[in-house]
């Protein structure tokens, strides 16, 4: 790797789909460009270890997968610097940029920065989330795509959405014991879901949806309309308590309880450094606001990917091009008619990978059972807050999200609120019967991930380091 | 250059003031803890009161400063508001009925050398002159008994054993709900964007186009002071403030008191789960009308350096997180306190940055006894806003 430098023209960070192909993009037309990515290789989460995963079978984790391997060659071959291993904790408006490397923070600057942070998994509040043993799906397909690890034992999938379907699969191939597939997606959703059919019947998904649907009901039991859930164990979990419609609660063993019900953007970056957001009554989660270039409220800040709304994989690659090619504009390495012309095809790319979303959405909303915990059931886990101590605090005349920080700590560990925050915005809201976009979001702030003092101790002196009086 | 809101919520937090309230004797514009305390005084003297909060109470400084409930190196002429402060805090919750988090394990200023030592020594002697006895100058092993944690190169220290630090949110929460609880009408949302005389009182107009009425107002308007005080003709070269705070992951429990030091601008507090509280003086940028902050790390470095000299048990910790909130600093870094100059009827308490957070109790008893007595036993004249007017 070679050096990182103090100024860039772009600095991408995250190299998921949108960020290798708006790195690849943008430095192809002749920026200088810096691909910062937190992990060893490229691919983000959905083509995570694409280069170096230990599993050669291609049919575990399938085709879909090892469409990344086409991201990442023209990525090598595009002149943009690569810097794995590397966590941005801090972005300005003014593009200044905090990184950390190998154990050492710098500060360097970018004209124009383009953000593809991608998604994150939507809290899962259940009673017993937090016991050994319970684990997002999403964290499951890490350790599976990274190092070929399956879960030992009798494992248990509960949730909604096309990745609960995509891990048991990718699961049973890779040799797992899944002892059940619980899928809480309401029925009601069908009837919402239902307009948006014939898109869906024109799209990709539907014929893998349905092949994975089948492989994963053949081998398995999959329950059906789960209503309620919980984990049962006393150190870790050692079974799984859910209600189906219509039945009487029920339980059955398990060493591995997977959750899921789908992903949301990760605004961590993009909500610190301050671009506006709204509310996503769809996707029940809060997106920046961006233009078609994913260019968002602020001079300088796009954003490109599912971290900008939910659109999947091959979305995120298109959206990723067209950000390249609208900060090769705006940093004059291309005028307006050149950049049209050449975002056509991604264009239209985009507008095929997106058909049929919606259906997705609708159909795999969760329940509001399943997004906002029980009285007892902890909603920030870093602060151990439960929601019974949320509501007493919003009876107190607390009322968003960052009062309730000040006054209970929750949000404020070291996950920044990416395991509550949502949670506690629909908390909020429902028990102040305002939506959540006027409820709002926690205020986020840099370092947007943790940083060792040593590293901060470390940086350079300020040119305005100005002594003040002693702080009360 | 504004800059848009993040969430909607920021820009309209929890509506307007409902319509046909009859008109107050009294109101405070800014529900910080300092509009907060007077209102609570001010109500529990029979006086209508009615305050008037652009966001929430407790947005901004007030909510979210370092929590310091500090005597310790206080400005001469703070002194004996400071200690009538503490008073209060010491039996908070008979003032709110909240504990407001308050625990009192002691302030420390450390010293690094013989020479900062001297000058600690040398002003113990002069607040004694003054009459004050809660400093007291503790030698090496002493500080080595109150503070084990601290390096081994620091020489004493002034220990200020009844101070102590509380949870400036919930405190600000507390006196908000206090002030309701006896009677106060409490606005939030409602910004405030010009006063003007009418008859012998004011007509307080706001952003969302409501005009109230009331006898007396009290600007309490924090780091946005000087814009009400200008409505009354007076100067108030506030200097608006972002300083910045940072917070460690948990570490085990190693340290009670709140730790200064003399010869750098360092806070250092742990709470009770473990987490570490840093600041020091250091300052990030900020831009008031939109409510935004933007953190400096060069500054926030010089402030972790510090803590590596200092408590080497830091050497291994985190930084989770970082802030910082709008505050008033005045050109000589005292408060506003007392009637307008210029005015009848209207008075200010604003420009703490950085050591309002103590005198909050004490700030609104001295205001409320203003307001409905003309007077107060407290020294207050070095407050007073006219010794601006010439700058003006």
């Amino acid at each position: 790797m070679s050096a990182i430098r103090d100024r860039y023209d772009l600095a991408v960070i995250g190299a998921g789909p949108a960020g290798l192909a708006a790195a690849t993009t943008a430095a192809g037309l002749g920026l200088d460009t810096a691909l910062f990515d937190e992990q060893p290789a490229p691919g983000g989460q959905i083509y995570r270890a694409i280069t170096e995963t230990p599993l050669g079978e291609r049919s575990v984790l399938g085709e879909d997968y090892w469409h990344g391997t086409t991201l990442v060659e023209p990525f090598r071959q595009s002149g943009a610097q690569y810097v794995p291993g590397a966590t941005v904790w801090s972005v300005t408006r003014e593009g200044e940029i905090g990184v950390s490397v190998a154990g050492a923070a710098r500060l360097l600057r970018a004209r124009h920065v383009i953000l593809a942070t991608g998604a994150l998994e939507r809290p899962f509040p259940i009673p017993g989330w937090t016991l050994p043993g319970v684990m997002t799906c999403g964290a499951a397909q890490i350790l599976l795509k990274s190092s070929g690890l399956v879960a030992k034992g009798k494992v248990v999938l509960a949730g909604s959405g096309p990745l609960l379907w995509l891990i048991a699969a990718q699961y049973l191939r890779a040799g797992a014991e899944i002892a059940a597939l619980l899928d809480t997606t309401p029925a009601a959703n069908w009837t919402a879901a239902l307009p948006h059919l014939p898109c869906f019947l024109a799209s990709s998904y539907l014929a893998k949806g349905l092949t994975l649907i089948r492989e994963v009901r053949r081998r398995i039991p999959v329950i059906g309309r789960v209503m309620s859930l919980a984990a049962i164990g006393r150190e870790r979990v050692e079974g799984v308590a859910y209600r189906a419609f219509g039945d009487s609660e029920r339980r059955i063993p398990a060493d591995t309880l997977l959750l899921h019900q789908g992903v949301v953007p990760n605004i961590n970056l993009s909500s610190a450094i301050g671009c506006a957001h709204r509310w996503d009554a769809a996707q029940l989660c809060f997106r920046p606001e961006v233009d078609d270039w994913g260019m968002s409220s602020l001079d300088g800040i796009a954003i490109a990917g599912d971290g900008a709304g939910i659109s999947g994989a091959l979305a995120a690659e298109q959206r990723g091009h067209l950000a390249g090619l609208d900060a090769a504009r705006r940093l004059d390495k291309l005028d307006e008619e050149a950049r049209d012309r050449a975002a056509a095809p991604h264009a239209a790319a985009l507008a095929r990978a997106e058909r049929g979303r919606r259906f997705l959405d609708l159909l795999y909303r969760p329940a509001e059972g399943f997004r906002l915990p029980a009285p007892e059931t902890l909603a920030c886990r870093c602060e151990e807050v439960t929601a019974r101590q949320v509501l007493d605090a919003i009876a107190l005349g607390v009322q968003g999200p960052n009062q309730l920080k000040s006054f209970l700590r929750c949000g404020m560990g070291p996950c920044q609120g990416r395991l509550c925050g949502l949670t506690i915005t629909e908390l909020i809201a429902k028990a102040r019967g305002l939506s959540p976009d006027v409820v709002g979001y926690y205020r986020l702030r840099p370092p947007v991930k943790p940083i060792t003092l040593a590293e901060l101790a470390a940086l350079p002196h300020g040119e305005a380091a100005e002594k003040a009086v002693v702080r009360g | 250059m504004p800059f848009p809101p993040r969430f909607a919520a920021e820009r309209v937090i929890c509506g307007s003031a409902p319509p046909l309230m009859p008109s107050p004797d009294v109101i405070v514009i800014g529900g910080g803890l300092h509009g907060c305390s007077a209102a609570l005084h001010l109500a529990r003297r029979g006086v209508a009161v009615r305050v008037l909060e652009k966001d929430y109470s407790g947005r901004h400084a007030s909510g979210v400063n370092a929590g310091g409930v500090r005597r310790l190196g206080r400005h001469y002429a703070e002194i004996p508001l400071s200690v009538a402060s503490m008073e209060l805090w010491h039996r908070i919750r008979d003032l709110v009925d909240d504990d407001c988090g308050f625990e009192s394990h002691g302030q420390v200023k450390v010293a690094e050398n013989e020479t900062e030592l001297e000058l600690l020594a040398r002003r113990v002697a002069e607040v004694r002159a003054l009459g004050f006895t809660h400093e007291e100058l503790i030698d090496r092993q002493a500080l080595r008994e109150v503070l084990p944690a601290v390096a081994e190169h620091c020489t004493g220290a002034i220990y200020c054993r009844a101070d102590g630090a509380a949870n400036p949110y919930r405190t600000t929460l507390a006196f908000r709900r206090a002030a309701g609880r006896a009677g106060a009408d409490i606005v939030e949302g409602v910004r405030v964007t010009a006063v003007r005389r009418e008859g012998a009182g004011w007509r307080v107009e706001t952003a969302n186009g409501t005009a109230h009425r009331a006898a007396v107002i009290v600007n309490c308007a924090g780091a946005w002071a000087d814009r009400v005080a200008a409505g009354l003709g007076e100067s108030a070269p506030i200097i608006p403030s972002a300083f910045m705070l940072m917070i460690s992951n948990r570490l085990e429990p190693f340290i009670k008191p709140v730790v200064g030091a003399a010869g750098r601008p360092l806070s250092f507090k742990q709470f009770a789960n473990g987490t570490v509280l840093i600041g020091g003086g250091y300052k990030g940028t900020l831009d008031r009308d939109a409510n935004w902050t933007e953190l400096d790390f060069r500054g926030l470095a010089e402030s972790a350096r510090t803590v590596w000299d200092l408590f080497p048990a830091m050497r291994g910790s985190q930084i989770v997180r970082a802030w910082a909130g709008i505050e008033a600093r005045m050109p000589d870094d005292i408060p506003v306190i007392g009637p307008s100059a210029t005015q009848d009827g209207a008075f200010h308490a604003f420009g703490f940055s950085g050591h309002g957070f103590q005198l909050g109790p004490i700030s609104g008893a001295i205001i409320a006894e203003l307001v409905t007595t003309g007077r107060t036993n407290l020294p207050i004249e070095p407050f007073r806003i006219s010794r601006f007017a010439a700058a003006g």
